[in-house]
């Protein structure tokens, strides 16, 4: 029962973190409309900037976190000014071979920067370990990861939902020309919404180095976790991308520990069936735009 | 003359050969001869002009984007490897079409799936399906070896004959071969009524639809046999090599094939045969300059070629040509820019 529940939690832990490294391209993929297979790339520029940040130059964990965010956000608004807004208009395929070779040129340049092994973060040591609540073992790190996370999540939806610029977005995604119509300029929101996801995903890339592993190779391993993420999830709102995070990791945890044989299978089968069966996603709108 | 025979007349004059393309199969048999201590670059470049044919057959001519064409050369090479392994089928030409028909068999099972949906969906059910395929080879080791693939596979005689040999001469001759075949075929396919009725569909599905074409049926068609022409690939990648391993599945593999097409240009068929060629040698330049980061240069030479564009670039690829062919010949050029794409 409790091992069950233990699951669980690390499940939930694994679920958020995939939410924050992949909303940033709910947003690109799913409301802009353009295929960005090199999301992971930014989560990883996040990652290894946090990792230098604190073990070569011995800044806390906590204030390398914000900088990640920034400095993937930084990265995502250039390459968006002078790449990516060229893209938009064309065709997918035109954006799969785009993203595919920014995404090879990621690996390959982190590769010869920092080395092909996996790196860690070094820790403070109150987040280490883990402590038993009612016998069920909670790990810190992943407690906090929990918070954070959460917190993230209903900021976003805040923001979404009840600020200006949630609004103007929302129009922008229903109807371009409307939107530009009424003043609102849309490549601006646009950008601004794309770096602030490439900046999500480096915060979440900094996160998960503990838990996902961070190597080269990262942009190119979890780039189907988060394409299941979008795609299951829809693209109508935040919280369709959430419960699709939340089913994955635990689905994936759950998986990996009580059927360690099957690996990766049920995961692809699972996708693979929601997109037959719900070609937009499991929470996403019925009729086609 | 009425406009429907002068489409009739158009599309035969299209099917007809050219000297060009004589000229071409011509060079490359010629190669066989002229780098005798080159087969073994040569035959892997045949392979992957094969495997980017198939890839042509679904992107160029139908327009479905697969990132996930691995999977049937992986079911090929598998297929192959395990044939000869186990002594089931002996003889290298045999077990080639088998291994083809088994991939061509998962094609067809998939196709259903990959039909439905836009492009964003085919592109993650294609992807799914060969890491699906990937996962289900490394989780059954005992049959396909694992991470460790199939070792110990011989490949007998070609009809009991003809010996593989050391130096790839016969591998090189046999794919060659089989890659003529297969173009041939090819060749008839899309210039039949089938092969204008799928670029019909590839322009416009509710058009092609709405003037009788079976959307469906004919995307499923071309499906499984772009699957057939994988598997064949995969299979003559074994055979050649005597080795099938977990990365024939590998999502790299798919993404390169991609590139090869992207350099070669999509809907001619020979986009595929250019395009493996010029792959290779970049791939081979790029590893000679820095071994371990070639990978680098391959992304950056797919980012410029989308943001240049690619129909500018062929444009100016044929553009010496085509000066040539109108200074000689005092005509327009017959060398086509290959069509658009997606």
């Amino acid at each position: 029962m409790t091992s069950i529940l233990t699951n669980l939690f690390d499940g939930v832990a694994y679920g958020m973190l995939l939410f924050v490294l992949a909303c940033g391209l709910a947003v690109t993929l799913g409301l802009m409309n353009f295929v960005n297979l090199a999301h992971g790339a930014f989560a990883m520029a996040g990652g290894y900037v946090c990792m230098v940040l604190v073990n070569r130059m011995g800044w806390p964990f906590f204030a390398a976190l914000p900088l990640a965010f920034v400095s993937a956000a930084a990265i995502g608004i250039a390459l968006e000014r002078t790449l990516y807004r060229h893209l938009y208009a064309r065709s997918h395929l035109d954006q799969v071979l785009f993203t595919i070779g920014l995404t090879f040129m990621s690996v390959a340049a982190v590769d010869y920067i920092q080395g092909s092994s996996r790196v860690f973060i070094n820790l403070p040591t109150g987040l280490q370990g883990q402590f038993d609540l009612f016998g069920v073992g909670i790990g810190r790190y992943r407690l906090m990861i929990i918070v954070i996370c959460g917190l993230l999540t209903i900021a976003l939806q805040m923001v979404l939902a009840k600020t200006r610029f949630g609004s103007r977005l929302r129009a922008a995604v229903d109807d371009p020309r409307a939107a530009s119509g009424l003043g609102i300029n849309v490549p601006q929101v646009f950008a601004f919404t794309f770096a602030f996801g490439c900046g999500l995903a480096g915060l979440g890339g900094a996160l998960s180095a503990e838990i996902l592993g961070l190597d080269p190779y990262f942009p190119l391993k979890f780039m189907i976790y988060f394409l299941i993420v979008v795609t299951v999830g829809g693209s109508s709102s935040i919280t369709g991308p959430f419960l699709a995070s939340l089913l994955l990791g635990i689905g994936d945890v759950a998986g990996k520990y009580y059927v360690p044989k099957m690996g990766p299978f049920v995961i692809y089968t699972m996708m693979i069936v929601i997109l037959i069966w719900r070609p937009n996603g499991l929470f996403g709108r019925t009729a086609a735009r | 003359m009425s406009a429907s025979s002068d489409v009739g007349h158009h599309a035969q004059r299209q099917a007809r050969w050219h000297y060009g393309e004589a000229a071409f199969w011509l060079i490359v048999l010629a190669c066989g001869f002229l780098f005798p201590n080159r087969y073994l670059i040569m035959t892997d470049i045949l392979r992957l002009a094969l495997f980017a044919m198939s890839l042509d057959l679904i992107l160029g001519y139908a327009g479905i984007v697969s990132l996930g064409h691995a999977a049937f050369f992986g079911v090929g090479a598998y297929a192959a490897g395990l044939l000869a392994l186990h002594g089931i089928v002996n003889e290298p030409v045999l077990a080639l079409v088998v291994a083809g028909l088994a991939a061509m068999v998962l094609g067809f099972a998939t196709s259903f799936l990959v039909i439905r949906g836009v492009d964003l969906t085919r592109l993650m059910v294609t992807l799914g399906i060969a890491l699906l395929l990937e996962a289900l080879a490394e989780r059954f080791s005992k049959i396909t070896g694992g991470t460790d693939g199939l070792q110990g596979i011989e490949i007998q005689p070609i009809f009991g004959e003809i010996p593989f040999d050391m130096f790839g001469k016969t591998g090189f001759f046999y794919s060659l071969a089989v890659l003529f075949l297969l173009f041939l075929l090819a060749r008839r396919v899309v210039h039949s009524p089938f092969g204008l009725s799928l670029r019909a569909i590839k322009n416009n599905p509710l058009r092609a639809a709405a003037i009788g074409i079976p959307v469906n049926r004919r995307l499923i068609a071309i499906y499984t046999l772009a699957a057939f022409y994988a598997g064949i690939a995969g299979a003559l990648f074994t055979q050649t090599t005597a080795i099938a391993s977990l990365d024939v599945f590998a999502f790299e593999r798919s993404a390169d094939l991609m590139l090869v097409l992207v350099i070669g240009g999509t809907g001619y068929l020979y986009g595929g045969l250019i395009g493996a060629v010029l792959f290779r040698m970049l791939q081979e330049l790029f590893s000679t300059i820095t071994p371990q980061y070639w990978q680098f240069w391959i992304g950056l030479v797919l980012v410029v070629i989308v943001l240049v564009g690619r129909q500018r670039l062929h444009r100016w690829a044929l553009y010496v040509p085509n000066l040539v062919i109108k200074q000689i010949a005092g005509r327009k050029a017959v060398v086509a820019v290959p069509e658009s794409d997606a």
